[in-house]
This record gives structure tokens, sequence and C-alpha cells, in this order.
């Protein structure tokens, strides 16, 4: 008992030692990632990279003469914890700016309690345009828009000769918004949209949607979600023989990770992505991307990450120089600042552009967008 | 006509496993009258299983099976003797109570122990289908439905034709007669639950390598272990069978033709509608009562 006593009161001052410290030397961001659920390989990659980033930054010297700390907790992949996340980060461990929240429904679910708080976030995956077109001022978005990624593929569609396409789409805001985007784009060049297929997000069997798209008459499938899927269908449409051409969207396929998974059933698939970690000198500003892939290997992550990763590490590194533009970290402040930040990201600079009804605008910078073809187990890129 | 029957040859492979799925429940929700929440979690054990012999300790496919589906008896015995034992006799309500306690403190155990990203294992199946003229199938989802045939053959006539499945039997329908007939009650509560909670791991050991494997993985396949052990009738091994079929059916053919979106609401809607009108299971036989 006087034992079981003891232990507890070291816990309780080694926690109060460290509460204090922390409190007094560091500066908070929050991160909110699914890091378990559909959605966990992919929140596990970002907040990886948000660490180097982190690292990076406090080897530096930290910013305002203070190290970063991350304050990274778990939305499960669902919208309702990803909002209690938000509000227990901005609330309990009073951080001034978040990263989150991923997916599209997520950040949704988020974006409330970031006006109800008056707190910035900025936006690293997301791609439904509904993110910044609302009215939400507290929003910077650093990924593309679903819209800008159809109007980035627009160039290749008449190369592919594309006539009738069907859409297999995760069923929530992110895969929706995307076939609805993309459908958009491919009517005004005249293709035909045939079917539009949706899936749960926690689905593993989509024999049957599969199935269905087998006997359509299209010749090209759209398909939007996350990497786990992506391996279970092209896994399924293998066993299946469907024999279409297959294109992805939204950024998180993790060419490498469908390669080692899926086999022989992702040669000849296309993707739509945010970043070459293949061909680093392709890449905006190739001196960072080789620092960050050089320190991801380095700490022993999968290389298969890293079209994921990165968009961690630019995202903390915008809220960071944020931070330090305004000079304090306070909320108002770093949401004033992040409109005037700059800075060179490894998917093209950041810099944030209105977006949304005036008055209450949300931040858009304008990432790039390329698309790579797997062939033999081996990724190349396909002009735009 | 050739879109048809691939839904068929669908519905067949997921059939086979769901029917697998709920004969592992029936036998402790319907027989033992255990609301077994940590059915799902025992579904990812015996996934978590083959992933530990096949991809860790690089052992063969066919050698995992049996390890998975022991390891599943052993994990059953176990919560039967620790928690379920001390709490004979209890209401339904507490009974009910432990068991989502468990469910979620082995599940967090698997996240702990593993993480949330998923895994997967790799199968000595070749990657080509088999192609029968319009239809095509993998292989591997051929050898899952035919173990899982086996399983569900094996465990009917378990409980149909041996002395064991006699004395199961006896126990559940009135424990203190069954107890002065001579039958070990205590062993036949500790092996029932066993071997439901063996065919659940079974169930995840199969389909783990068909998909991916991932700490929540068993919640959505204990949720349709419920719906189908309701839609046969609880208790009914036959009627697990059949009702593992429909529901695949159901969202075959609810994906294909009416809309992939509600694909899972398939299943369920026709519990609603057996609620209503046959609340015992479609395939409920005349039950004494008292």
């Amino acid at each position: 008992m006087t034992r079981a006593l003891g232990l507890v009161g070291t816990i309780a001052l080694a926690t109060a030692l460290f509460g204090a410290t922390a409190g007094a030397q560091t500066i908070k961001i929050g991160v909110n990632e699914p890091l378990t659920g559909a959605f966990a390989a992919s929140g596990t990659y970002v907040v990886n990279g948000a660490k180097i980033a982190a690292d990076e930054i406090n080897a530096k010297g930290g910013i305002l003469g203070k190290k970063i700390e991350l304050v990274i907790e778990d939305n499960k992949s669902n919208p309702t914890e990803a909002a209690a996340v938000a509000e227990k980060l901005i609330t309990s461990d009073k951080v001034p700016v978040l990263m989150g929240a991923w997916g599209s429904s997520l950040t949704l679910a988020v974006m409330p309690k970031l006006m109800e708080y008056e707190t910035p976030m900025v936006v690293e995956t997301s791609s439904s345009g509904k993110i910044t077109t609302t009215g939400n001022p507290f929003i910077f978005r650093i990924s593309p828009p679903s819209a800008v990624e159809a109007a980035a593929f627009k160039g290749i569609v008449d190369k592919l000769a594309l006539k009738k396409v069907d859409f297999l789409v995760i069923n929530n805001d992110w895969g929706r918004g995307t076939a609805e985007d993309f459908s958009k784009m491919m009517k005004d060049k005249g293709i035909t949209i045939g079917l539009v297929e949706t899936m749960d997000q926690g689905a593993q069997d989509m024999s049957a949607q599969l199935s269905k798209i087998k006997s359509s008459d299209s010749e090209t499938v759209i398909v939007t979600t996350a990497v786990d899927q992506l391996t279970l269908i092209f896994k399924q449409a293998a066993a299946l023989g469907l024999k279409k051409r297959i294109i992805t969207t939204g950024g998180s396929q993790n060419p490498d990770q469908i390669i080692a998974q899926a086999g022989a059933a992702a040669n000849g698939t296309m993707h739509l992505t945010t970043f070459l970690p293949w061909f680093p000198d392709k890449t905006p500003n190739p001196e960072a991307t080789d620092y960050f892939i050089t320190e991801w290997k380095k700490r022993g992550f999968e290389f298969a990450g890293c079209t994921e990763s990165f968009r961690g590490y630019d995202g903390i590194r915008t809220a960071a120089a944020a931070i330090e533009k305004a000079g304090k970290a306070e909320p108002a402040a770093i949401k004033a600042a992040l409109w005037d930040i700059n800075i060179k990201g490894l998917n093209g600079d950041i810099v944030f552009r209105k977006s949304g009804p005036e008055g209450k605008e949300s931040g858009q910078s304008q990432p790039n967008v390329y698309l790579i073809e797997i062939n033999d187990g081996k990724v190349g890129m396909k002009t735009l | 006509m050739s879109e048809f029957l691939q839904h068929l040859v669908n519905m067949l492979v997921l059939g086979g496993t769901y029917a697998l799925l709920g004969i592992g429940l029936t036998l402790i929700f319907g027989i033992m009258n255990v609301v077994n929440f940590t059915h799902g979690v025992l579904y990812t054990f015996g996934a978590y299983i083959m992933f530990i012999v096949v991809q860790q300790l690089g052992l063969n496919f066919f050698i995992a099976l049996p390890v998975a589906v022991l390891a599943g008896w052993l994990l059953g015995a176990a919560i039967e003797l620790t928690l379920l034992r001390p709490l004979r006799g209890s209401d339904i309500d507490t009974t009910m109570l432990v068991m989502i306690g468990a469910w979620i403190a082995m599940q967090s155990g698997t996240l702990w122990i593993w993480g949330g990203v998923a895994k997967s294992v790799t199968t000595p199946f070749p990657e080509a289908p088999l192609v029968l003229g319009p239809v095509s199938v993998s292989w591997l989802r051929l050898f899952v439905l035919a173990a899982a045939a086996m399983l569900i053959l094996v465990t009917y006539l378990l409980i149909n034709n041996t002395s064991l499945g006699r004395a199961m039997r006896a126990t559940f329908q009135d424990h203190d007669t069954a107890s002065l007939m001579g039958v070990n009650v205590d062993m036949i509560y500790t092996s029932t639950f066993a071997i439901g909670s063996s065919l659940a791991a079974a169930a995840g050991a199969l389909l783990g390598p068909v998909y991916v494997i991932f700490p929540q993985m068993g919640d959505l396949a204990a949720v349709k272990a419920f719906a189908i052990v309701i839609l046969g009738g609880l208790g009914n091994i036959t009627g697990a069978v059949a009702g593992g079929f429909i529901l695949a059916l159901a969202e075959e053919l609810g994906a294909g033709y009416v809309s992939s979106g509600y694909r899972d609401a398939m299943g369920f809607l026709i519990i609603i509608a057996v609620l209503i009108f046959r609340p015992t299971g479609l395939f409920a036989r005349a039950e004494r009562v008292g």
C-alpha cells in the first residue's frame, strides 16, 4: 500500500514538473490525424512526416526561441471523433494552431470547432471542394481540391482517348466530391459518364461493384479511395478478370505499397499524385525533397509512405512559418500571418490565395498534380 | 446475364464465410444464451495469428490455419473459465456488460501490440483467377469456400451426431436435469464456448489473407454474424448457414442492381423484415417452452 502511494506520488510529481516545463518552453501545434480505423496507414505516414519537420525545426533552434511540440491525437477515421479531438486540442492542450484532419469528412466535421474557438487549421490532405468554398476563414489548405485535380487531368484526357468512364469512389465527401468534379470536367470534353458506384470507407469486399463495372461498356474506371482499399480493389478486379484501364485520384495511393501488396494486379494502372519521390529532380524543390527522403529512409520508414508523409512535413513547416511570422503563438496572430507566408513546399511554393465567399475566405495554395503509371512493378511518369 | 452469374459466384464465396461466422455465434448466442460481444475480436485474433505464423515466423500457410483454430479454441476456453464461469446464473445484462468490456479490452490490446496500420498475408495461391466462361473467381476464395464448407459440416456432425453434441444440447435445454443424468456441465459450457470461438478464429484466419488485417476488422464481421444468427433462428446451425447465404445474396444483388451505397444496409433491411414477420427466425422449429 505504502509502495503504491509512493508510486502515485512520484507519477503526480513527474506529471506536474513535466507539464510545467513543457508549457513554459515549447510552442504547441495540434495534430489531428487518423491513426486507427480505415485510414490508419495514411494518417500514420502523415504524422511521421510531421515529426521530421518538427525535429528539423527544433534542431535549428526552434521558433521564437522555443522548441515546437507536436500534440498528436488519433481521430480514429471517424468524423465525430475528429471534432472531439479538435475540441480537446484547443481547449485542454491550448494549441494555437492545428494541422489535420486527413479525410474530407473528418476535416468538415472539425471546421465548426475552428469557428467556435477561432483557431486556424492547416489542411494537409483533404480534397473536397466544400472545405474552402463554404466560408470558413480558419481553413488554410495546402492539398489540391478535386476540381484542381480534375483540371490538371483535363490535358491528358485527349491523349488517353477516353470515351466512356465509370466511377468507383469511397462513399464520403472526398469520393462523391471527386466523382462530381471529374464528371463535370469530362462531360465538357464530350466523354460519357457511365456508372457511379460507391463503397463504404470500411468495406473490404468490392466484388459486387466491380462485377457491375466489369459488365458495363465503358473502357476506363476512375477510382478514388486510400491505399488499403485500393489494394483490395486491384486484387479483386484481377480476380474478376476486369480488364479496363484504372485511374486513381486523391493522392493517397502510395503506389509502392500497391505494387508490394497487389503485385501484378497493379500493372497498367495510372495514378494522379501530388508528389514525385521517385524523381526528386523533377519536383519543384529538389533540395528539400532530397533532404526529406533521406531523413525518411534514415528513420527506417517504408519508402511507400513518402507520397503521403510529405504533406505532414509541409503542413508543420507551414504552421511553424506562420507562428514565426506572427511573432507570438496566438491563434488570431497566426491566422493573419498564414496569409503572408511564402515557403518552399515539396510540391511547389506554399502561398495562400483567397477562396470562398467574400469576407470569410479560406486560404488555398496551388500545389502541383502529376500522373504516374505502374508498369512491370515500377513507377513511371506520364506527361500531362 | 454474365453479370448476374458473376454476382451468384460472388454470393457463393461470400456466403460460405458468412455461414462460418454465423454458426460460431449461433452456438454461443443461440445455444448458450451468452450475448457474445467478443465474437468479432476472436475473428480478428484468428487473422492476426495467421499474420504471426505466416509473415513473422515464415511458416507454411496451411500449417497456420490449424494453429489459428487451436489458438481461438484456447482463447475461447480462457474467456469462459475466467469471465463467464464466475458469472453463471447472473442475469443477461451483467454478462453482456462484461463481454462488452472484454471486447474493448481485447481490441485495444490488438491495437497496442500490432498498431492500427493494416497488415496483409501472402498466400500460396496463384494470382491469376479461375475463369469459367463469363465468370471468374480467385483460387484463394475457392479454397476459403471449401474450407468453410468443411468446417460447417464438421460442426454440424459434432452437434447432431456425437455424444458431446447431445450433452451440449441437453445442458442448455435443462441444466439441472443434464447434470443429474451425469453430464459434466462445467466441461460442456467451456467446450461449447471454445468451439464457437475457434470457428470465429477460423473465419478470421481464412478471410484475413483475402482482405487486410487490422484491429477493428472484427466489428463489421460481428454485426453481420449477429444478423445471420437472428435471420436463421437462435441455435439453428442449418439456419445460420442459410442465413449466411441469404445475407450474401442480398448484399450482392442489392449492390449490383439497387445501389452500392446501401450495400451493407440490404442485409439489415432483411433482418428488420424477419423480426417483424417471423421473429423467431426464418428457420426456427417449434420449441418447447418451460
